[in-house]
Order: C-alpha cells, then sequence, then structure tokens
C-alpha cells in the first residue's frame, strides 16, 4: 500500500473524470513564484492586477472545486503553521459562497494539488491567499448565480442565494452540486469581483473555533511527526561537531551490527542511519556519533567581539530613503547605537520529514513554509525532472520563519534514495535543530537624530547593518544537508530582499513624518553562523531600534512618549491604534506608578504595509538582581478587515510572549569551534512563571479593508516597549538584546 | 514481552525494555499525543502521567513502568466527549501549533487531580517544566484555570466565542 | 557530714557560675537610631559591601525565593529545628534600619543583636568574627543602602531547651573563640586573602567542617567535609573525594560559573552559594580558589594514575561511548540490569558523550557524587534534578521523584556506582532513598 504520486498532469483527469468544476489546472510558471522574503518578486503581472494571490494562479478552478454531491473544496498554496489559516480561509471562501462554515474543504499546499503561492511568510496567507479566495469564491457565486438564471429562465436579480443553493422567487431552486456541473464554469479569475457588503458578513468577523484545535488537544493525527506510513522505516542522521566539518574516519561496522539496523548511508561527509525502528535509529545515530572523527571545522568569530566584527565586514550600501526638507535649526543631537544578537526559531519540535522514493518518484511529506520552491531544490539535490517530486504539506511544530523544515526533507530525500522503496521518517535531534538550523542574524543600528527647541524632530539618520534575512532554497546548494555530500553544493549568494518589505532593513524606514531623513541599508553577504528569515526579519531589531530612540528623543524633549509620537505621525490609522492602546493601557493615569516599576510604549506598522500594532507594557525591575517582571501588556491591532478576531488576538498575544523571551532572555552562544547553545538548557526561553502576568489585545476592525498580515506584528514593538519600561523603570537606557538581568543589574549599580 | 497499562487497558509491547516509553506509546501503539520534542527532559512535549504525576515519557524506560497506570491525552476523552480540561483548551482556543499542547494538558491535569482549585501562581509554578514557542501561555493558564473552577467563566470577550 | 559540704560547695560553685554567665551573658541593647540616608555612604564603601556581601552570601539565609532581596524569611532546617533568616534590610521596624554601626558589628562578631539577644549560631558569627573593621563597615553600608522591606520573618521552631535564646549563650562560651589570625609572611598575598575570605567572610567551614553533638565546627577538622541540608558537603583538604583532583583554576571555574569541565555541577544548597557568589570581584573569588586549592594539596602519585585513567576514557574530539543500550555494559550492567536499563532510557542522552556537547555532557565518572562514599547527594539529585536560574543558561537535569521508585532508583544508583566510579559499592542505598523522600 503505498501512496501514489500524483502529478498534476493526472489529477487534471482525475477531477474532471470526478464532475469538479475543473476545465484547466493552469498554474502559474515558477518564475512568478511570490516569495515573500526571498526577494523573488515576480514580474509585474498585466494590467489590471488579480487581487492578491491569484495574480500566482489565476483560474477559479485552481482555487475552488465544487463536486457532484455538492462538497465545496478550497485550495491553498499556503500552509498551516500554526497562525490559523486553516480557519480563517474557510470563513471567507464560506462567506462569499454563502454556505455553511462546515460546508467548506480546505486543501493546503501541495505541489500535486494548489496553487503556487510560494512561501508561507512576511504574514501574507491573508493578504494573498485570503484575497484570492475572497475574490475566488465571489466570482464562482456570482457565476453559479448566472447559471441558474440561465436554466431557471429567471433575471439574475431575482435570484437569492442561501446555503448553498439558488432559488428563484416560485419555489424553484437549484444547488451549487448542479450549477458546478456545468462546464461553462471554468474560466480564468478577472480583476474586480461583486463582494458581499461587509456590513452582511455572517461568517467573517466571527470568532469561530479553529478547526485543528480539537485534535490537537485529543491526540488526533495533526502532525507530519504523527503520519505512520505502511512499512515506513526511521532514520537518524549524524551531524558534524561543527560548521565544515569533514568526516575524517568512520568504522560503521559495529553499527550496522546492532539490532534493528537496516543501513547506514554515508556520502562524503553526510551520515545516517535507517532503522526498522525508531529508538534503534536513535541508539544508532549516538553510536554513529561516537564512531565519527571529524577534521577541520570553520572558525567562528569571539562571541563577546561579534559586534565589532559584524562592523568589520565589507558591506553593499543601499540607500532606502533620503527625504530632505528646509526645517527649522536642530536644538540638540543624539546618537547611538543599538544591537541585537544571533537568536533562535526554537521550534519546540525538532524538524521531521518522511521521504519515499519508488517508481522513479520521490514523494516527500514536509513542514517546510513552501512546497514548491522545496520541490525545486530536492529534485536538483537527488537529481530529478521537478515533475517526479511530490512536496506534500502536513503540519509540523511551529516554524516562526525558516527553521530545519526543508533541511529535514533533503535528509529524508537524500536517506530516501540512497534506500528506494519503503517510507523513510527522519526526525532532527534536539541538538540538531539548536545547532543547524538558520538563526535569525546579529544587527546593528546607528541612529542619530536632532531636536528643535519645540521638540520637533528635524534631522533623522538611520543605518542598518545586517547579513541576509533570507537563505531559503532557492538551489539545492541552500538546503545545508546538500554541504556534507562527497560533493558538496554551495549555498546561493545571499542577496538583499528589496524595498517595500525588505530584509534587514524591513521597517527601517521609521512612519514617522521626519521631514528630513536618511536611512541606509548597509547589507553584509558575509555570514559568520548560518542565518535565515526568523519571525519579522529585520523589522524586529529596527522597531526596536526606532521606538526605542523616539523614546530617548521624547525625553530629551521632555514630552511625553505617546504624545511625541502622535506628533510625529500623520496616517489615521497609526493614531487611532497608539491612541487605542494608550487609553486602555491607562497611559495617561496620573496616579504613580510604584517604585521601580515603569512603563513603555511602542508603535509600527509592519513592514510599513502590513497590521498596525501599538503595545504599551508595564514592568518592574528588581534592583538587587536586575530580573525584569513584565506585570501587564496591553495591545492595539488594526489588521484591517478582521476575519477571525481570536485568530488576530492569539497571533499577537502569542508574539507578544514570544518577543519578551527574546528581548529579556534570547541569545545564540558559540565559541571558536562550535555553537554552544544546543538545547534550552544552553538557549533557555521563557517558561511559565516569566510569562506576563496579563496580556490584552484590542483588535480594531476595518470592515471591507483589505486583510493586513498581523503573525509577526507583534515582534517588534514587544521590544522596544519592553526596553522603554525598563528605561523608565531604571531611569538607565540598554541598547543591546537581549535585556538580562546580568545586563540590566550592570547598568544600574548597586 | 512487558505487559504495560496504558489509559486503563494493559498492552503486551514487545521491545526493548531500555526503550523510553515515548517511542512506545508512539510507535508500538499508536498513540500520537506525546511529542518528541528534546528527549532530555528540558520541555515537556513528552509528558504523560503515571500514577497520576506528570512525567517526561522520553526518559522513562518501559522497564519501570509493569504495574503502573500510565495516562495519555488519549486516556482523558476523544474530540466527540473531551475531558472538562480538554474542552476547556478548546473553549479558550488555547493553541497556536499545538505541538507543545498535549503535554502542556497532561501536566496540568496531573496538577488539578492532587489540587482542584490552585493558585494562578500554583498553575505556574507546576507548569514550569513545559515549554510553548508559540506563546500561547496565556492561554493555557486560562484553559488550568476555567478547567479548575469548572465553570465557564465570564469573560469580557465571550462574545468572540461562537461555537460552530 | 563532709559529703554534704562537698555538694554545697559544689552547688555553691554552680550558682556563682551561673551567677557569672548570667552576669556575662546579659548583655546591653544598643539605643536605636534613625535609619541612615544612603548618602551617608560612599559609593565606594557600598560597592565593595556588595562585593563583601556576595561572598559572605547574605542572601542564601536572608532572601526568600519568592520574596524581596534581603528580607528574611528563609527557613533554615537545623538538627534541632528550623530557624528562619531575618529582615536586613534598612526598615526601622522589621529590619535593621534602626541599627548603629557598631550594633551591627557586635552582631557580625559576637552574635548579638541591638537589643542584646543572643543570636543563634546559624549565623555563622564563629566566622564572621575574623572581619577586619573596615569589611564590616562595607557590609553595613552595603545592607543600609537597600530598598528597606517591612516584613516580618515567621518565629523559629526549635526543640527545648535551645528554644531558650540563653542556651545560644552558653554555646558562645563554650565554643566562640575570638580568632583574628595574622597573614602568613610564607605565603603569598593571594593566598592569605583567600584563607580570610574561606575561614571568615565566606564561612566554607560551616558546611564542609564537620560538626559536633552541639553543633559546633570541629576546630581540629576543619574543612574535612560536614553535611548541610541533607546533602554531603564533600572535604576541601586533602581527603577531597573528586575524581579529578581540583585545581586553582578549576575551583575558580566552579566558583564563578557553578561548574567546571572536569567536576561536576553545583547542586544542593551550594547551588545559591555559586549564584549568589556573582557580585565578589573575580581576584577575590581567585584568592579563595588559591587558599582552598592549597588545603587540598597537591595529589598524591597513585590517585595521579588515576586521574591519567579517567582522562584517557574522555571522549576527544567531541566524540566517545554511545548510548548505552540494554545491552550489558560489562559487569556493571550484569550486576544491576534493571539499573543499566533506567540509565540507557533516562541518563544516557545527557551524560554519555554525544558530540555536540562541550566535552560530552557530564561524563558521570568526573562526578564528585558518584565517588562520595554515600550515594545521598547522587540520590538527592536523582530525586530532585538540578535548576538552573529562571530564564538564564546553565546545567538543568530534571527530577526523578515521581516516576522512579525507592527501588528503582537504589538501582540506578548502585549502576552508576559501579559503572562510574571504582570506589566500593554502596549499601543500603533504598534506605538512603526513602530516608531523603521522608525528609530524613
Amino acid at each position: 500500500m503505498r501512496r501514489r504520486i500524483e502529478p498534476a498532469v493526472t489529477r487534471r483527469h482525475v477531477l474532471v473524470g470526478g464532475g469538479a468544476l475543473i476545465v484547466s489546472f493552469a498554474l502559474a510558471p515558477s518564475s512568478r513564484l511570490l516569495a515573500q522574503d526571498a526577494g523573488a518578486a515576480g514580474p509585474v503581472p498585466a494590467d489590471p492586477p488579480l487581487p492578491g494571490g491569484l495574480k500566482m494562479a489565476s483560474n477559479l478552478d485552481a482555487w475552488i472545486r465544487i463536486d457532484k454531491t455538492g462538497a465545496i473544496t478550497v485550495f491553498t498554496g499556503k500552509a498551516e503553521l500554526g497562525q490559523g489559516i486553516k480557519t480563517a480561509l474557510r470563513q471567507v471562501a464560506a462567506e462569499e459562497l454563502m454556505v455553511d462554515f462546515e460546508h467548506i474543504n480546505l486543501v493546503t499546499a501541495d505541489t500535486a494539488r494548489t496553487p503556487n503561492e510560494g512561501y508561507t511568510a512576511g504574514s501574507h496567507s491573508m493578504q494573498d491567499s485570503g484575497t484570492a479566495i475572497l475574490n475566488a469564491t465571489a466570482q464562482v457565486r456570482e457565476l453559479l448565480i448566472a447559471a441558474a438564471a440561465s436554466r431557471l429562465g429567471v433575471p439574475v436579480a431575482q435570484l437569492s442565494v442561501r446555503n448553498g443553493v439558488v432559488a428563484a422567487a416560485d419555489g424553484r431552486s437549484l444547488g451549487y452540486a448542479e450549477l458546478a456541473s456545468d462546464e461553462a464554469l471554468g474560466v480564468t479569475a478577472k480583476a474586480r469581483s461583486k463582494l458581499r457588503d461587509p456590513t452582511a458578513y455572517t461568517v467573517i468577523g466571527r470568532s469561530i473555533e479553529r478547526v485543528d484545535i480539537p485534535a490537537k488537544v485529543t491526540g488526533g493525527s495533526a502532525y507530519l511527526q504523527d503520519l505512520r506510513l505502511p512499512g515506513m522505516v526511521h532514520a537518524r542522521v549524524v551531524r558534524p561537531p561543527a560548521y565544515g566539518a569533514r568526516l575524517a574516519a568512520l568504522d560503521s561496522g559495529p553499527v550496522a551490527a546492532m539490532p534493528g539496523i537496516v543501513k547506514v548511508v554515508r556520502d562524503g561527509s553526510y551520515l545516517a542511519v535507517i532503522a526498522e525502528q525508531e529508538f534503534q535509529a536513535v541508539a544508532a545515530m549516538a553510536s554513529l556519533a561516537a564512531a565519527a572523527e571529524w577534521g577541520g571545522g570553520a572558525k567562528l568569530p569571539s562571541q563577546s567581539e561579534i559586534y565589532p566584527y559584524l562592523q568589520s565586514l565589507p558591506a553593499q550600501d543601499d540607500v532606502i530613503l533620503d527625504r530632505r526638507q528646509p526645517m527649522p535649526a536642530a536644538e540638540r543631537t543624539l546618537e547611538v547605537e543599538y544591537r541585537r544578537p544571533f537568536q533562535l526559531h526554537g521550534s519546540i519540535g525538532p524538524s521531521c520529514a518522511i521521504a519515499q522514493y519508488a517508481d522513479d518518484a520521490l514523494t516527500v511529506w514536509t513542514h517546510s513554509q513552501g512546497v514548491f520552491p522545496l520541490r525545486k531544490a530536492l529534485a536538483q539535490l537527488v537529481n530529478l525532472a521537478p515533475d517526479k517530486v511530490h512536496c506534500m504539506h502536513v503540519e509540523g511544530s511551529g516554524c516562526y520563519g525558516h527553521n530545519g523544515a526543508d533541511d529535514a526533507a533533503a535528509d529524508a530525500a537524500l536517506i530516501a534514495m540512497a534506500f528506494p522503496g519503503p517510507p523513510v521518517r527522519v526526525q532532527w535531534m534536539r541538538e540538531q535543530e539548536h545547532m543547524f538550523e538558520p538563526f535569525g542574524p546579529v544587527m546593528i543600528a546607528n541612529v542619530r537624530a536632532s531636536l528643535a527647541s519645540d521638540g520637533t524632530v528635524v534631522d533623522w539618520q538611520y543605518e542598518v547593518r545586517s547579513n541576509t534575512h533570507s537563505t531559503r532554497p532557492g538551489g539545492a546548494g541552500d538546503l545545508m544537508p546538500s554541504w556534507f555530500l562527497a560533493k558538496p553544493l554551495a549555498p546561493t549568494t545571499p542577496k538583499p530582499i528589496p524595498q517595500p518589505e525588505g530584509g534587514g532593513d524591513r521597517n527601517a524606514i521609521p512612519l514617522y513624518s521626519f521631514p528630513n531623513a536618511r536611512v541606509v541599508h548597509h547589507f553584509v553577504p558575509s555570514m559568520p553562523l548560518r542565518v535565515s528569515a526568523l519571525r519579522s526579519l529585520g523589522a524586529y531589531m529596527n522597531i526596536f531600534a526606532i521606538e526605542s530612540f523616539v523614546d530617548e528623543l521624547a525625553a530629551a524633549a521632555g514630552l511625553d512618549p505617546v504624545a511625541f509620537r502622535l506628533a510625529h505621525l500623520d496616517d489615521a490609522r497609526a493614531r487611532d491604534v497608539v491612541r487605542t492602546a494608550a487609553e486602555r493601557f491607562g497611559w495617561s493615569n496620573p496616579a504613580v506608578l510604584p517604585r521601580r516599576h515603569g512603563k513603555g510604549f511602542a508603535f509600527a506598522r509592519y513592514k510599513n504595509l502590513a497590521a498596525y500594532a501599538a503595545i504599551a507594557a508595564e514592568v518592574a525591575v528588581e534592583h538587587e538582581t536586575g530580573a525584569v517582571r513584565v506585570l501587564r501588556v496591553v495591545a492595539a491591532v488594526d489588521s484591517g478587515q478582521a476575519v477571525n478576531p481570536d485568530g488576530i488576538r492569539n497571533q499577537i498575544e502569542g508574539g507578544i510572549v514570544q518577543s519578551t523571551s527574546w528581548t529579556l532572555h534570547e541569545a545564540v552562544t558559540f565559541e571558536a569551534d562550535r555553537i554552544t547553545s544546543v538545547d534550552w538548557s544552553g538557549y533557555p526561553i521563557l517558561r511559565f512563571p516569566a510569562v506576563p502576568g496579563s496580556i490584552e489585545v484590542h483588535v480594531i476592525d476595518r470592515p471591507g479593508e483589505p486583510y493586513l498580515g498581523t503573525g509577526e506584528a507583534a515582534q517588534g514593538p514587544t521590544a522596544a516597549a519592553l526596553a522603554n519600561a525598563v528605561a523608565d523603570a531604571t531611569k538607565t537606557r540598554l541598547r543591546e538584546l537581549p535585556l538580562t538581568r546580568q545586563r540590566i543589574k550592570a547598568a544600574i549599580g548597586i | 514481552m512487558l505487559t504495560l497499562t496504558v489509559n486503563g487497558r494493559p498492552h503486551r509491547v514487545d521491545a526493548d525494555p531500555a526503550t523510553p516509553l515515548l517511542y512506545v506509546l508512539r510507535n508500538d501503539l499508536g498513540l500520537n499525543g506525546a511529542k518528541f520534542g528534546c528527549g532530555l527532559g528540558q520541555c515537556g512535549a513528552c509528558t504523560v502521567m503515571v500514577d497520576g504525576h506528570a512525567v517526561f515519557a522520553c526518559l522513562v524506560p518501559i522497564s519501570v513502568l509493569p504495574g503502573r497506570d500510565v495516562m495519555t491525552i488519549e486516556g482523558l476523552g476523544s474530540e466527540e466527549d473531551p475531558s472538562p480540561l480538554q474542552h476547556a483548551f478548546v473553549e479558550e482556543q488555547a493553541a497556536q501549533c499545538g505541538y507543545c499542547i498535549a503535554g502542556m494538558i497532561m501536566r496540568a491535569q496531573a496538577l488539578l487531580e492532587h489540587n482542584p482549585s490552585p493558585s494562578e501562581e500554583e498553575i505556574r509554578r507546576h507548569m514550569s517544566p513545559n515549554l510553548c514557542r508559540c506563546g500561547t501561555h496565556m492561554r493555557i493558564l486560562r484553559a488550568i484555570k476555567r478547567a479548575s473552577q469548572g465553570t465557564r467563566f465570564a469573560d469580557a470577550d465571550s462574545e468572540k466565542r461562537v461555537v460552530r | 557530714m563532709r559529703a554534704v559540704s562537698v555538694a554545697l560547695g559544689a552547688a555553691l560553685l554552680i550558682a556563682l557560675a551561673a551567677a557569672a554567665f548570667l552576669v556575662w551573658a546579659a548583655r546591653p541593647a544598643i539605643a536605636p537610631i534613625e535609619p541612615p540616608s544612603p548618602a551617608d555612604f560612599s559609593a565606594d564603601l557600598v560597592d565593595k559591601g556588595a562585593q563583601l556581601a556576595a561572598i559572605g552570601d547574605c542572601a542564601g539565609c536572608h532572601t526568600n525565593s519568592d520574596g524581596s532581596p534581603y528580607a528574611g524569611g528563609v527557613a533554615l532546617p537545623t538538627p534541632f529545628g528550623s530557624i528562619y533568616g531575618t529582615n536586613i534590610t534598612p526598615d526601622p521596624d522589621t529590619g535593621i534600619g534602626s541599627w548603629s554601626r557598631v550594633a551591627f558589628a557586635r552582631a557580625m562578631r559576637e552574635g548579638i543583636d541591638r537589643r542584646g539577644r543572643h543570636l543563634y549560631p546559624a549565623f555563622p558569627y564563629d566566622h564572621f568574627n575574623k572581619l577586619a573593621d573596615g569589611d564590616i563597615d562595607a557590609i553595613y553600608a552595603f545592607l543600609m543602602t537597600r530598598e528597606p522591606v517591612r516584613a516580618t520573618s515567621p518565629p523559629n521552631r526549635l526543640v527545648f531547651p535551645l528554644n531558650a535564646r540563653i542556651v545560644a549563650a552558653a554555646w558562645k562560651l563554650l565554643f566562640l573563640r575570638p580568632a583574628r589570625s595574622e597573614p602568613r609572611s610564607d605565603k603569598s598575598d593571594p593566598w592569605n586573602r583567600g584563607a580570610y575570605l574561606v575561614e571568615g567572610l565566606g564561612h566554607c567551614g560551616a558546611c564542609h567542617t564537620p560538626r559536633n553533638i552541639l553543633g559546633a565546627e570541629e576546630p581540629q577538622k576543619a574543612l574535612a567535609g560536614g553535611e548541610q541540608e541533607g546533602w554531603i558537603a564533600p572535604s576541601l583538604d586533602q581527603d577531597s573525594p573528586a575524581p579529578i583532583h581540583w585545581t586553582e583554576e578549576s575551583l575558580f571555574a566552579y566558583l564563578r560559573v557553578g561548574s567546571d569541565r572536569l567536576h561536576g555541577v553545583a547542586a544542593g544548597p551550594m547551588t545559591s552559594v555559586v549564584r549568589h557568589l556573582r557580585p565578589a570581584l573575580d581576584e577575590d573569588v581567585r584568592a579563595m580558589a588559591v587558599y582552598i586549592a592549597s588545603t587540598m594539596g597537591e595529589p598524591a602519585p597513585e590517585r595521579r594514575s588515576r586521574e591519567e585513567e579517567i582522562f584517557a576514557s574522555l571522549p576527544k574530539g567531541g566524540s566517545a561511548d554511545a548510548i548505552a543500550t540494554a545491552e550489558p555494559a560489562g559487569s556493571a550492567a550484569d550486576a544491576a540490569p534493571t539499573g543499566a536499563q533506567i540509565f540507557a532510557a533516562t541518563c544516557s542522552g545527557c551524560h554519555t558523550n554525544r558530540s555536540s556537547r562541550p566535552l560530552g555532557g557530564r561524563p558521570l565518572v568526573l562526578q564528585t557524587a558518584v565517588a562520595l562514599a554515600s550515594p545521598r547527594n547522587l540520590i538527592e539529585i536523582i530525586l530532585h534534578g538540578i535548576e538552573p536560574a529562571e530564564s538564564e543558561p546553565g546545567e538543568m537535569m530534571p527530577g526523578f521523584a515521581d516516576v522512579l521508585t525507592d527501588k528503582q532508583i537504589a538501582e540506578l544508583a548502585a549502576y552508576v556506582r559501579s559503572r562510574f566510579s571504582d570506589g566500593p559499592a554502596w549499601s543500603n542505598i533504598e534506605d538512603v532513598v526513602r530516608g531523603i523522600r521522608n525528609g530524613r
């Protein structure tokens, strides 16, 4: 019983044979793949542009199918990463199709079935796929109504739709199933759709419970890790102790003789073992690791000198903003530097993949964020034609960006190719994930600004220095396991992600109305440690720096931080979130905070084009130890039309907690010859006793407005709000992340 | 051959006695709830109950378990008939990726069985061994409190909870 | 008649002695003062006080884990009952805000509080009496500039007759010796500094020196090893049980960060000692390391050769022996098959030498807890684990009290002992496990 590979070509017949609303299944060529954080902006589509992800796959039938029984299936190229899109996208489809939520089936990222929407990244799920499905389902509804009008001989205006049934005034009606079989419905999407009136929404805007949660709280099969395919074998990989070390000697004989061992796979310095039982593979992996002798390895820079080291590396400079206007004379100038260390994604479940090589085709079950780009890279890695590689997304542990998912898929592919036939499951060990995942990059921001006597910012100079924020595949050389092969592959040359989204310079341009402003991105191609996209990319650091510095300027001007922000903020929606967060927090409450308590505020619009978020926080700092307690956090967020308000709250709450952990505690540690933060004892993250006392999230709904990506919107503002609150509590400004108790204690003194 | 009592039923298991319980639960018994997270007792993704105590299944050899009661999340309830704690997690929508959640529920269950009305402080301290990376902590705390109170508590945001 | 007069004479003598004792024991109160202003102390003096308070581990007994710094409330279990650390913040009512510098110095040196009451020797004035005046001034300055906290510790719970403070006075009469040792000219400055800190402010002997039946340190056995809160405090003299002998370097690393590559991780009561020591100056910590290394002395040749064997068994270049499976690991597994199975599933993930960990995790062959004559420390660690400071990197081990039975823990300990130590097998391990679980 093996899964058959279903190339798109074959499937077309299957679907047509099944009487579906499918005539063609033309997906956009891969050159038009939308790579939100890979900077691979495709060619500009023909005018007028199709909404959202329809640009990637313009046929309605790529997005929606209705079979003879009336079952409605919606296809998205995006993946569920725990952000709740399996629920939100169904809501969108149910709303425009005017059916019950339960009637919508959803298929997520699968190279054989769904549109190619590139990566599920950059908070684009709702903006791209949500918008595509909104428009596609609206257009399908109108086509079905038109078909009913024609069949019933009644003008469209006299028809009503209720729960998938189009009815005439005389009582005659036709269901979607009957109408959808009409072949005339297979068409290319139009640029404009007849969308439902947001005030009449019955499904969008409701906090419908997430569809995936019941299985997740009862032990249902919810994750890739839970797939147990017939005949499946288990593999574990053995990694070198350091980047670039080569396997000098190995006697794998004793391991091959261990119970249950199926095969030891070696290709140059690439080493893995396959066993019948999972724990046999784990034990064999440990024995192999013990037997392996490694040589060489990259020399890492000194951790304590990492910032000067970054400054010393050659950079490509890009002036991303240069705005000049005559302004009053500066009265005073402030100039400071902010720093951010390497940080981990730290998925709770180590990366996992299953691959099966059979009948000259490779099937891969993966929790990659981009099954289509992964397919291309894997095809190159194992030397198969892309149509011989089928990648299916199955949920894994939350990823927060480019973690080990693609690399684990490469491991599974390499091992499956060496052992054709059965499915091969690979899961990384904790230390492998901690050591080899691509980290969020180290960054430096240098900022200088001048104030006029009235507290106006008359000049703003901002320079950010960073490695790339995407080393996603790309080519096969971007898959880390390929580096160890006898013929090692080289990663793609790192490139900056262009504005307006940006990578290291994401959110480096302040949203404030500073008439004189210059922003420079120093892109550093050379990477001492492996790095890639970590949730919000450079925005985390840039917002931390900008919003910390805005507070410093406000203090220098003797103005309240919130008033100071509002004085420099023109965008009405930005002003709304700032005011809402401040009001709900009680920012202007004249009651004095207890001694050693502080409050902090920060705001940003993610990427300057996604969700608006403002955050206020109160902290207490223990003078003797420098320990920070986050007492309460209040956030206001504007995500445009809120499809699922509780889903938005969940994302913002989670972002606040995760960013609190990054901001107060987290830094990758390393020595000259290795990464040393290889588990949770070396890289501690927030535990329950230290999570904030309370978090409130206020969603400002904007009915009918476009969806604004929310998943990463809280990361930056949280960092700055906490830094500002710590500064308020201690009267001391810290500019290097994380704000550990040791740093705070050192700053505040005895 | 060992006999393990899992969720009230005996299971004959043919595995090396030194195999950690986690692998036997997942692969021999086909139970998905307990997850591999670190194999080091640092994250709690594998948490199950043994004789009413929360333990790391990744670090317990099956050889020590004959004659003892192992309870996994599958033993608490099902999608159709969830336990009060599972129900509370659904009510609070206390999951994002959810990978940690089965472990969270089992650790919380062990607490509530010994202390039906824990304080916020006690819950936080008790839950400390279990990590969540999505930042679902506030909801997890609310779910545990909700289950401990055994009632739907009034919530200013209750309009947001629309039952499908 | 003669007998009567002897008895009378004896009674008279006793009465006179008792009267003399009472006169001696009766100490006046020292007048309260207005709490000094923080501005009364120079920043340098406060800094110095902070460094010294770290070495004295004031926080160890005076800061509760979930309470305010130096506000007291820490329960100190002793063989005679529980004593609670007091509030030493400058709150005038519940702390020491009304204590003059003189009152503070008297408490440190003589164990008498401002009101003239005798303090129990859980407060180590038998060590603090060695402090130089300037150091007492600095610690006073540090404490008087802390945040005043209003907090009252619970009353002590001591068995009769120890609940009468006059007993503390009698104890002092027997055991408290004024002792200001002069520097030794034949030793280096760091050695002399180390001796001063270890014997005095650091009060290392409070745990590491054996005590007599009345709870006093036995002066002729200084640093020969003691007990604290159920843990063995290993000897710091030439009988140190560490598998690899301690050096100045390794002691410095251990005291500075709580672990050393060739030794164990600070556990039990030593955990907080090391954490609280952080503000101390490197040079002072190094001085203590110099002094303790000298009390331990150079290792004997047979010890050196044993160490060579241990080094040979350690990984080179980051790889070494594998996860032990149920397959017998030689005689150790034969002797304790259940222990071997538990070890394979429970311990080997960290404690064998996986390539990705610096030096392969924590090889048990290096651990003093495995090498001690008593299994207590190893069992404490197996039961309760090792917890790093909240949200800080640090060694971490879960406890297994909830999943392993007394018998299973005993079997595991026996296996670990026989595989990772050449010491004789431990006896009655299960009784020790049960005892620790029951607070014995």
